[in-house]
């Protein structure tokens, strides 16, 4: 095609189009919008980890003054439990229940109700008067009780095995003979780990303002990782056609996977409808942490085998991971990806999905993966160990490249996984000594990345400059990505793209924000525009000079003859042409919608360097190194930025977080002075290398970036905490008193 | 119970509300001055997304009543811009990618820009300790220390 592209701005470090309105405090996130008359809505929860609904009188509530609506279970459109009803990877089954209990309660903090009043203080009190009949059933919240035998069930209709049980999926990724693997190793190393559930943390609580007309048409603003999302599960929970519903994108501030399921949009929808009001819902801080998704906690064992050459012959893996209330606990993630990096014969990895008195899990950053990877690199180190081998050079003996035979299925194509790896032992951190009490771990990790569908429209404005529509929330900087993109191919100042995330009633299907797609997918249709909307600039700058189309070429932002055959003409500008456009045929755009294929997984490596204070066991990390194949950074700014809030929420994973419960099964922390998540001061500098090995199914080259970052951090950790102090640990969060407990070990030992 | 009458002074200017006793400024802000920049993140003073100044002092405005504004003055983000024209700490903080979701983006350059103040030559370390009550959960802090740092030596070499 006649396109000359210079790469003036991919790879530039230009300003978000968003920006001001964030740094000025203009940008309108969820709770930040109001309507005239607008009521508040407040959820009743479930004091209970697991308690039958006998009934729930409603009429006290409904009395008070200034209540305007009270919903409950029989307001939301029921998907029976014998029929699955798949909406992307959530089963509405589930997710009916999940936004309102039905006959049980299945967690403290389960909806049972939700009420809009005239202020915040009167829905509160109204939910107050709600009389709900409990029998008050038996719990289990850790992975070991609810997989005891005598356990209580969640869900009676599941049998595994034959019987009824809180087991409620499997899966199992099977490559070569495991016992004939095992058999050719010198050496097997087999651990089992525990990992606490974590909280995604968004800043930013749930929150949505909801009009219902009177014929029926919603318009929803709220924050989520997809507008469409939203559209199809509130219509599919309150039965509104999706054509009546304009789901309108929120600033969202956070998701990390978090907000990729609905909790109070169809709820609001249906105050909404019943009082003739807008209803405004916002979460407290306490309502996220007790009822919306962290991840999974986990319990596995990986055994290892391999010889003396340093050559893995076989490598197993069984990962129990805790779904939480309803089934779908991202047991893909951890029995796909954590042995996906290493070109092993013989594997198996098997995952549990378990089901237990806790809030439904919802996704977090490359969901899975880091649980899995946590217990592989840290076996791995182990195995280095005994075979007295560097640890990066055996994972380079190792290392999965082109050709590869993953064992979750595919063959890689070219990957940048061995970059990586060369590229953190040649950086200057990983040949700097460390200190006393110091130490250095490093892991590795993949993730699968995600395509899919996605949708954009690129406008010429009347006076030559660019609009572009596409339909993913940008949590992390992606419109400046798009900018970048479109201004490369038009050949023009990035500042005369303007970039616009649409709602749903204005731009095309697009899937969520998630799986690491966004500047993948939104690039791919973007570019497929903008290379429209050029052809039909040539094909009218063809029409002016009276040539063929093809003898036009476009090159700076304007149409030039291709070649001095083509005749002698000045350059037509995107501002002429867009000038002349009415007399031309019209206006000037174009766009397109793809289920975009070619998002191939991404690799990283990082290096961890911590300081273990022996006297109050506190591990602090004091220099960090996350090296990963990014494909092409379109906008290195914003790439780094994944890599390092990756990391960050690894250490805190690794280092503090965890969900503490109660003895009555209520969590204990559900704030951030408890929930401890890292804070300025617990951080270095976090430095990035991004590796450049182009997607060659992609027009920029770009591979998704946002999930791989989180994968390698636990392990990463937990083998630089074992170099600092000769310990290792196989629990996390390897926080202050259980580093001490565990320094404490050996002393006590000797000592009996 | 009677709602209050508060005078105050919110980015320079008298103004005048109605709030309940029990109200926060966070809530009179954003529910009856339409100033929604400031955020609510956790209502418990744990997160610094809500964070102001009063009569120069940096609090998080979540733990602060509403009526405890009269006589005296509030600076929030609103303010931060002078006539249009964005404080070298706004324009750092894109220049560096310095926010990513941008819910903390308020708080954060509230309370950097209130750190400046006191002490315009911060090392590192002061940095991350002054910005250790502003929670952000998506850059790792990284580009922020960084954006204040050089904000810092940039402001110092034009005051000279």
């Amino acid at each position: 095609m006649n396109i000359v592209v210079n790469n003036k701005w991919i790879g530039q470090r230009t300003i978000r189009p968003d920006g001001v309105d964030k740094v000025t405090g203009r940008a309108a996130f969820a709770a930040d919008t109001t309507m005239p008359g607008m009521i508040w809505g407040k959820v009743l929860r479930s004091p209970h980890p697991h308690a039958r609904i006998r009934s729930i009188d409603t009429s006290k509530a409904e009395a008070l003054p200034g209540v305007k609506a009270v919903v409950t279970s029989r307001d939301v459109v029921d998907f029976p439990l014998d029929k699955s009803v798949m909406l992307g990877i959530q089963d509405m089954r589930w997710m009916c229940r999940n936004v309102m209990a039905r006959d049980k309660a299945l967690f403290p903090g389960h909806p049972v109700a939700a009420v809009a009043a005239t202020t915040e203080a009167i829905a509160a009190k109204a939910c107050e008067l709600i009389e709900v009949d409990y029998e008050v059933l038996p719990f289990s919240i850790e992975i070991e009780d609810a997989i005891k035998p005598d356990a209580p069930i969640l869900h009676e209709f599941n049998k595994f095995e034959g019987k009824p049980s809180n087991i409620v999926g499997t899966l199992e990724h099977k490559k070569g003979d495991i016992d004939e693997g095992f058999k050719q190793a010198d050496i097997i190393i087999e651990r089992s780990f525990t990992t606490r559930p974590v909280h995604q943390g968004y800043i930013e609580p749930h929150a949505c303002l909801i009009s219902v007309t009177a014929d029926g048409k919603a318009t929803i603003w709220s924050s989520s990782q997809g507008q469409f999302m939203v559209r199809a599960m509130t219509s599919m929970l309150t039965g509104i056609p999706q054509s009546d519903i304009r789901a309108i994108p929120a600033e969202i501030g956070g998701g990390f996977g978090g907000k990729t399921i609905v909790y109070l949009e169809p709820l609001a929808t249906l105050l909404a409808k019943k009082s003739g009001r807008p209803v405004k819902m916002v979460m407290t801080r306490e309502e996220v942490m007790r009822a919306t998704g962290p991840t999974s906690g986990s319990k596995s064992t990986v055994k290892i085998g391999a010889k003396k050459d340093g050559t893995i012959v076989a490598a197993q893996g069984t990962f129990y991971l805790q779904a939480g209330a309803f089934p779908g606990s991202p047991i893909r993630g951890a029995a796909g990806c954590s042995f996906a990096p290493y070109d092993i014969a013989n594997v198996l990895s098997v995952g549990y999905d378990v089901c237990s008195n806790r809030s439904k899990v919802a996704a977090y950053r490359a969901p899975g993966a880091p649980i899995g990877a946590y217990a592989v690199e840290c076996v791995l180190d182990e195995v280095a160990e005994s075979l007295n081998m560097e640890p990066l050079e055996f994972r380079l003996k190792n290392a999965a490249r082109q050709g590869t035979k993953a064992a979750h299925g595919p063959v890689f194509p070219r990957i940048g996984y061995i970059e990586t790896l060369e590229a953190a032992k040649t950086s200057p951190h990983y040949s700097t000594p460390t200190g006393k009490l110091q130490g250095r771990g490093v892991a590795s990790g993949f993730w699968f990345n995600a395509g899919g569908e996605s949708s954009a429209q690129v406008n010429i404005t009347e006076d030559g400059n660019v609009v572009v529509t596409t339909g993913h929330p940008d949590i992390g900087g992606s419109r400046a990505g798009i900018a970048n993109v479109c201004a490369e191919l038009l050949g023009i100042d990035y500042r005369r793209v303007s970039v616009i995330i649409g709602d749903t009633q204005t731009v095309g299907f697009s899937n969520l924000t998630g799986g690491s797609r966004v500047l993948f997918a939104s690039s791919m249709v973007v570019t497929q525009a903008t290379e429209k909307v050029i052809n039909t600039l040539r094909e009218r700058a063809a029409k002016i000079w009276e040539i063929d189309p093809e003898a036009v070429k476009w090159e700076n932002g304007a149409a030039h003859p291709a070649s001095p055959n083509a005749g002698q003409f000045e350059p037509l500008t995107l501002e002429q042409l867009a000038e002349k456009a009415p007399m031309q045929g019209g206006p000037i755009g174009a766009g397109v919608q793809l289920n975009t294929q070619g998002a191939d997984g991404g690799f990283g490596t990082h290096i961890c360097d911590v300081e273990v204070d022996i006297e109050l066991g506190i591990a602090r990390v004091i220099r960090y190194t996350a090296v990963q194949d990014v494909g092409r950074a379109v906008h290195p700014g914003y790439v780094e930025g994944q890599l390092q809030g990756g990391v960050a929420q690894g250490i805190g994973w690794a280092l503090n977080e965890e969900y503490i419960y109660r003895s009555d099964g209520k969590v204990d922390n559900p704030g951030f002075l408890d929930y401890r998540m890292p804070v300025c001061s617990d951080l270095p500098m976090l430095d990035t290398i991004l590796v450049e090995v182009p997607n060659p199914k992609h027009p920029q080259g770009v591979k998704g970036v946002g999930e791989v970052p989180l994968v390698p951090v636990m392990a990463a950790v937990a083998n630089a905490i074992y170099r600092a102090v000769g310990k290792r640990f196989y629990a996390l969060p390897m926080s202050p008193p259980k580093v001490l407990a565990g320094l404490d070990e050996p002393v006590q030992q000797a000592a009996e | 119970m009677a709602k209050l009458h508060v005078s105050t002074t919110v980015n320079g200017e008298p103004l005048e509300f109605l709030c309940e006793p029990f109200e926060t400024m966070l809530d009179a802000l954003r529910n009856q001055l339409a100033l929604t920049g400031s955020k609510e993140g956790c209502a418990s003073g744990d997160c610094g997304a809500c964070s102001i100044t009063l009569d120069d002092r940096l609090v998080c405005s979540c733990l602060m009543l509403a009526a405890e504004a009269e006589g005296r003055e509030i600076r929030t983000i609103e303010g931060m811009a002078r006539g249009g024209r964005l404080h070298p700490l706004q324009e750092k903080f894109l220049e560096q990618a310095a926010l990513q979701c941008g819910i903390c983006t308020s708080g954060m350059l509230v309370a950097s820009e209130a750190l400046l103040r006191k002490n315009p030559d911060p090392s590192e370390e002061e940095v991350r300790f002054w910005l250790a009550g502003n929670l952000c959960r998506c850059t790792g802090y990284d580009k922020i220390v960084r954006a204040v740092l050089e904000t810092a030596t940039e402001m110092r070499e034009a005051a000279q």
